[in-house]
C-alpha cells in the first residue's frame, strides 16, 4: 500500500519526475511521428512505385515479342490461374518522343507500352493517375474539376475540353496557313513519315491507312456525324495528320488526292495514334515570382500530336515514325515513370511495329483478331458472331479507329491475323502468393524467351533502399529514446540520493529492501506510463495534424519546410500503424522500467541506520 | 511477537545458554528482560582505521520501564539504541526480546519485528515530507499490511490512527502536510506514527534535542504518560541529564563502554 501511495505522491511532487516524464513523452512522441511519416512515405512510395506496374509481369527477353496474346494467357491461366484477379497483354518497346515546344522541337526518350485501358485498368489503377478523372490542384485549391466521371471506363477518346482545344488549334493553325499561303511550316506532316509495312504479312498494313474515297466504309457502319464543315483543304488544315499528304508528297507509297476527302471523316477527330503521356515529359516546373509558388507548365496538352519514333520488330529492326494524339496525361508520382512513360493504343502500335501477322489458322472463331478491308484502308478488330449460313461476321473494332463500334461484314473480307506481344500484365487476387506464383510462371514459361518478375523484383533497388532508409532512422531513433533512458537512469539516481531518508524512515519502520525496490520500480513505471500515455497523445494530434503544423513553421519560418517539388506530395503523407504505437509505448515503458532498476536496487541496499543519519 | 519466527524461537528460549548472563536490573532479577543487548561490540571500519563505537555493553529492559541512556557525542548511544531497534546489526554480541536472539535473523523477520514490536522516534521527526500527518501516521500500518489487506480494513486503522492522533493532540492538523506542522508538533506526529502500530517498545532517539525546552518537556511529558497509562516500554536516548532524569534508570555510556548504573526517580 505504502508503495503505491509514495509512488503516486512521489509522482505528482517531484517536478523533477516531470523531467523524466517530459524526457519519455518527447521520446515517444518523436518515434510515432518519424515512424508514422515514415511509414506514410513509405506506403506511398511503394504505391507509386507499385502504381503502374502489375504485380507480376511476365516479359519477353525480345523486343520482337512472341505472337498470341490469347495463347499466352491461357498458359498463365492454367498454370496459375487460381491465383489471378486480372491480365493484360501489353507491348513495350523504347522510342522518342517529339514535339515542338516555344520555336524549338522538344525530343525525348521514351519508354512506349501499348496498353488497351480496360486491361491496364484491371491489372492496376490505372484512373487514379490519369490527369482527366482527377481534379487538378494547385497551391492546395482545387482549380479544375474532374473531367471524367469515376464511373467512365478509360478509353483512348478526347475529353470534351480536350476536342475543344484541338478544334481551336486546328482550326487556328489552318487560318495561319491560309494567311500565309505557303506550304506547311511544319516538319511533322512530311509524308516520308508514314509508315512503311514490315515484311512478314503482305496483307497486314503497318502504316496507318490513308484515306482513300474508293473504299467504301463496311456496310452496317453510319457515318459519323461531323461537328464542323469539312473543308475542302481538309489535308492542310490537318497539318499534324501523317496521312493527309501535301502535294508534293510522290513518295508516298500510298498516294492520296490531296484535294480528295473522306466525307465521314471529321477533321478535327483525334489521329489514329492516341497516346497517354508521363506529366514529366510534357511539363516543367516554373517557379514565376521566385517565391516557391511552383506552377507546372504544360508544353504540350491533351488534343495536341506529337510525333513518335521507334524501332519494328522486324529484321532488320527499322526506325518507324508516327503521330498521335494525346488523349490524357498521367501522373503517378514516381518520376521514373512520369518523366519515361508513354502508354499508346496497343493495336496502333502493333501495326506501326509490324506485329501483325498472318495466322496459319484460318477458321473464324470468335475471338479471332482480324484485318478487314484492303491496305488503303484497314481496320482491325475482333469476330464476335460468326453467322456460317449467311456468312457475314459482326467483327468489335479495336478502339481509336476511324470506323468505330462493330462492323458487319461478309467472311471473305475478313482475314484471320495473330498479333504479337512483349509481355502480360497480371494482377494477382493476393500478392502474398507472388513467390509461388512466379515460380510456377518460371516453371512453364521458357527462360530465355521470358522472364517472369514481380513488381518488387522490378524495382528491387529502389525498394531496398527505401528499405535501408527506414531502417537505419529506426535505429537513430532508438538511439534518441536510450538516451533518454539514461536521462531517467541520472533523475533516478538523484531522487534516490534525495530520498535516501525516507528510505531509512521506511525502513526503520518495517519496509523490506523489496518494498523499497517496489517503490521505485513503480515509480519508474508510472513514469514510463504517464509519460508514453501523453507521448503517445501528444505524438498522434502532431500526425494528424502534421500538415497543418508544415504550414504554420513554413509562415513561422518563412521557409518551406516540407517542398512538395521535391517530395511527390501534395502534403506530408502519414500511416499510423496501431501496433507500432502499442510497441513504442511499450518500450518506452520497458526502458524506463530498466532505468530505474539500478537506483531501485541501490535504494532497496541502502542500510537504515545510513539512510537516518543522512541529514 | 506475532510472526512465526518469533514463536518457533521462543521454544528453545530457555534453553539458551547466553540466558543468565545477561545483566538483570537488581530490583527485578527473577523476570526475563523484555528487551536485553548482551555485551554487544560494533566498530565502524572506516578507510583509514576501524572506530571502535561500542566495547561490549549489556542492557537489560524490563517490560514496561522507562530508560534513558546517556552520554556524550560519539559515546555510541545511539548505535546502541539503533542495534536494540535492529536498525544496524552488532559485530559482536546478542539483542535479545523476551529471551530470544533477535539480531540474527533473516533480513525479512528483522523487518517484521521493527514493525510490530518497535516504534522508532527520532530527533529530526522524519516524517516523509510527501504525505499527510494521517498517512505518516498510517505508514506503519500500510507496511504491516498488503495492499488488499489495508483495503479492506482501511476504515479501522482510519479510526484507530484517528485516536492516536487526538491522543498526541494533532486532530486539528489531520490533512497536514509536515512542513505545515511546528517541531513539537512533528515530534508528536511522530510518536503517533511510532505508536500506531501498537508496539512492544519505543525507541527514541534524541526526542527533545531538536526543540525548546518547554516544547521538550511537552514530549516528555507525552512520553512519561504512555509510559505510565499505557505500560509501554521506552527506550530513550539523549545527552540532556534533566531529560534523562525524568525515565525510571539512566544508562551512562562513555566510549563505549556503561560507565555506571543507577536507579532513577521518576
Amino acid at each position: 500500500m505504502y508503495k503505491i501511495l509514495l509512488c503516486l505522491r512521489y509522482l505528482r511532487t517531484r517536478y523533477i519526475a516531470l523531467a523524466c516524464i517530459i524526457s519519455v513523452m518527447l521520446g515517444v512522441a518523436t518515434m510515432i511521428v518519424v515512424n508514422s511519416v515514415m511509414a506514410g512515405f513509405s506506403s506511398e512510395m511503394r504505391d507509386r512505385i507499385h502504381g503502374l506496374l502489375a504485380d507480376v509481369i511476365v516479359e519477353t527477353t525480345s523486343l520482337d515479342g512472341v505472337p498470341d496474346a490469347e495463347a499466352q494467357m491461357e498458359q498463365i491461366r492454367d498454370v496459375a490461374g487460381d491465383h489471378i484477379a486480372g491480365m493484360t497483354a501489353t507491348v513495350e518497346v523504347y522510342g522518342m518522343l517529339t514535339f515542338p515546344y516555344s520555336g524549338q522541337y522538344i525530343t525525348r526518350p521514351v519508354t512506349l507500352i501499348g496498353i488497351r485501358p480496360e486491361g491496364k485498368a484491371s491489372v492496376g489503377p490505372l484512373k487514379d493517375y490519369l490527369d482527366s478523372y482527377n481534379e487538378l490542384r494547385q497551391h492546395g485549391e482545387v482549380v479544375r474539376a474532374p473531367l471524367r466521371g469515376q464511373d467512365e471506363a478509360p478509353n483512348w477518346e478526347l475529353t470534351n475540353e480536350a476536342a475543344d482545344y484541338r478544334r481551336q488549334w486546328l482550326a487556328r493553325e489552318k487560318e495561319m496557313l491560309a494567311m500565309f499561303n505557303a506550304e506547311t511550316p511544319m516538319p511533322m506532316v512530311s509524308p516520308n513519315v508514314v509508315p512503311e509495312p514490315v515484311e512478314p504479312p503482305p496483307f497486314a498494313t503497318t502504316e496507318p491507312p490513308p484515306f482513300e474515297e474508293s473504299t467504301t466504309p463496311g456496310p452496317a457502319v453510319a457515318a459519323k456525324p461531323n461537328d464542323l464543315p469539312v473543308f475542302a483543304t481538309s489535308e492542310e488544315t490537318l497539318p499534324a495528320d501523317p496521312f493527309a499528304s501535301t502535294p508534293g508528297a510522290t513518295e508516298n507509297p500510298f498516294p492520296t488526292s490531296p484535294t480528295e476527302s473522306d466525307p465521314d471523316h471529321d477533321p478535327f477527330a483525334p489521329l489514329d495514334g492516341r497516346l497517354y503521356v508521363g506529366i514529366g515529359l510534357v511539363s516543367f516546373p516554373y517557379d514565376e515570382k521566385g517565391d516557391g509558388h511552383v506552377e507546372t507548365v504544360m508544353m504540350v496538352q491533351p488534343g495536341d500530336d506529337v510525333k513518335i519514333g521507334t524501332v519494328s520488330a522486324g529484321r532488320p529492326p527499322e526506325v518507324r515514325h508516327f503521330n498521335a494524339t494525346i488523349c490524357d496525361v498521367f501522373k503517378s508520382g514516381m518520376s521514373e515513370y512520369d518523366s519515361n512513360l508513354i502508354f499508346c493504343n496497343l493495336e496502333y502500335l502493333q501495326k506501326i511495329r509490324g506485329m501483325v501477322y498472318p495466322t496459319p489458322d484460318s477458321r473464324l472463331d470468335i475471338g479471332q483478331t482480324v484485318l478487314i478491308g484492303s491496305v488503303g484502308r484497314q481496320l482491325s478488330g475482333v469476330i464476335e458472331k460468326h453467322d456460317p449460313a449467311t456468312g457475314m461476321v459482326k467483327v468489335k473494332l479495336d478502339p481509336a479507329q476511324r470506323e468505330q463500334g462493330t462492323l458487319t461484314v461478309s467472311a471473305n473480307e475478313v482475314k484471320p491475323v495473330v498479333r504479337s506481344i512483349t509481355s502480360i500484365q497480371i494482377r494477382l487476387n493476393d500478392f502474398n502468393n507472388a513467390d509461388e506464383v512466379v515460380a510456377r510462371l518460371k516453371a512453364a514459361f521458357p527462360p530465355g524467351v521470358f522472364t517472369v518478375k514481380t513488381w518488387e523484383q522490378k524495382q528491387g533497388p529502389l525498394l531496398a533502399a527505401v528499405e535501408i532508409e527506414s531502417a537505419i532512422l529506426n535505429v537513430l531513433l532508438f538511439l534518441i529514446i536510450a538516451v533518454a533512458g539514461f536521462g531517467i537512469l541520472a533523475i533516478f539516481f538523484m531522487i534516490v540520493v534525495e530520498k535516501t531518508r525516507d528510505i531509512g524512515i521506511l525502513k526503520a519502520l518495517g519496509a523490506g529492501s523489496q518494498g523499497v525496490m517496489t517503490i521505485f520500480l513503480s515509480y519508474g513505471l508510472a513514469l514510463g506510463i504517464v509519460g508514453s500515455g501523453v507521448g503517445v497523445v501528444i505524438g498522434l494530434l502532431f500526425v494528424d495534424n502534421i500538415n497543418t503544423i508544415e504550414d504554420w513553421l513554413t509562415k513561422l519560418t518563412g521557409r518551406k519546410v516540407f517542398d512538395e517539388t521535391i517530395y511527390y506530395f501534395p502534403e506530408i503523407p502519414t500511416l499510423v500503424n496501431p501496433m507500432m504505437v502499442v510497441w513504442v509505448a511499450l518500450g518506452a515503458m520497458t526502458i524506463a522500467v530498466l532505468a530505474s532498476v539500478l537506483p531501485a536496487r541501490r535504494a532497496s541496499r541502502l542500510r537504515p541506520v545510513e539512510a537516518l543519519r543522512y541529514e | 511477537m506475532t510472526t512465526p519466527t518469533m514463536s518457533a524461537r521462543s521454544e528453545n528460549f530457555s534453553t539458551d545458554p547466553h540466558t543468565d548472563s545477561c545483566e538483570l536490573s537488581a530490583t527485578e532479577q527473577k523476570s526475563t528482560p523484555h528487551l536485553a543487548a548482551i555485551t554487544l561490540e560494533k566498530t565502524y571500519k572506516n578507510a583509514a582505521r576501524p572506530v571502535p563505537v561500542l566495547q561490549g555493553v549489556d542492557v537489560s529492559v524490563k517490560r514496561g520501564e522507562f530508560v534513558s541512556i546517556v552520554g556524550q557525542s560519539g559515546s555510541g548511544k545511539s548505535t546502541l539504541l539503533h542495534l536494540l531497534g535492529l536498525l544496524d546489526t552488532p559485530d559482536i554480541g546478542e539483542v535479545r526480546l523476551d529471551g530470544q536472539r533477535i539480531d540474527d535473523l533473516s533480513t525479512k523477520a528483522r523487518d517484521a519485528i521493527r514493525n510490530r514490536v518497535f516504534g522508532f522516534i527520532f530527533q529530526f521527526y522524519h516524517l516523509m515530507p510527501e504525505l499527510t500527518l494521517e498517512e505518516n501516521v498510517l505508514a506503519p500500518l500500510m507496511i504491516r499490511h498488503s495492499l488488499w489487506d489495508y483495503w479492506k480494513k482501511r476504515k479501522q486503522f482510519r479510526e484507530q490512527a484517528a485516536d492516536i492522533i487526538k491522543k498526541v493532540g494533532l486532530e486539528h492538523r489531520t490533512k497536514h502536510k509536515p512542513s505545515k506542522l511546528s517541531g513539537g508538533e512533528m515530534q508528536r506526529a511522530a510518536i503517533a506514527r511510532a505508536l500506531v502500530g501498537q508496539p512492544q517498545v519505543l525507541l527514541a532517539d534524541e526526542p527533545t534535542g531538536n526543540l525548546d525546552s518547554s516544547t521538550g518537556q511537552e514530549i516528555m511529558g507525552l512520553l512519561s504518560g504512555l509510559n505510565e497509562q499505557n505500560g509501554l516500554t521506552i527506550i530513550m536516548v539523549t545527552h540532556d541529564d534533566a531529560i534523562a532524569k525524568q525515565a525510571h534508570r539512566i544508562v551512562r555510556l562513555r566510549e563505549g563502554q556503561l560507565e555506571s548504573l543507577k536507579n532513577g526517580t521518576a
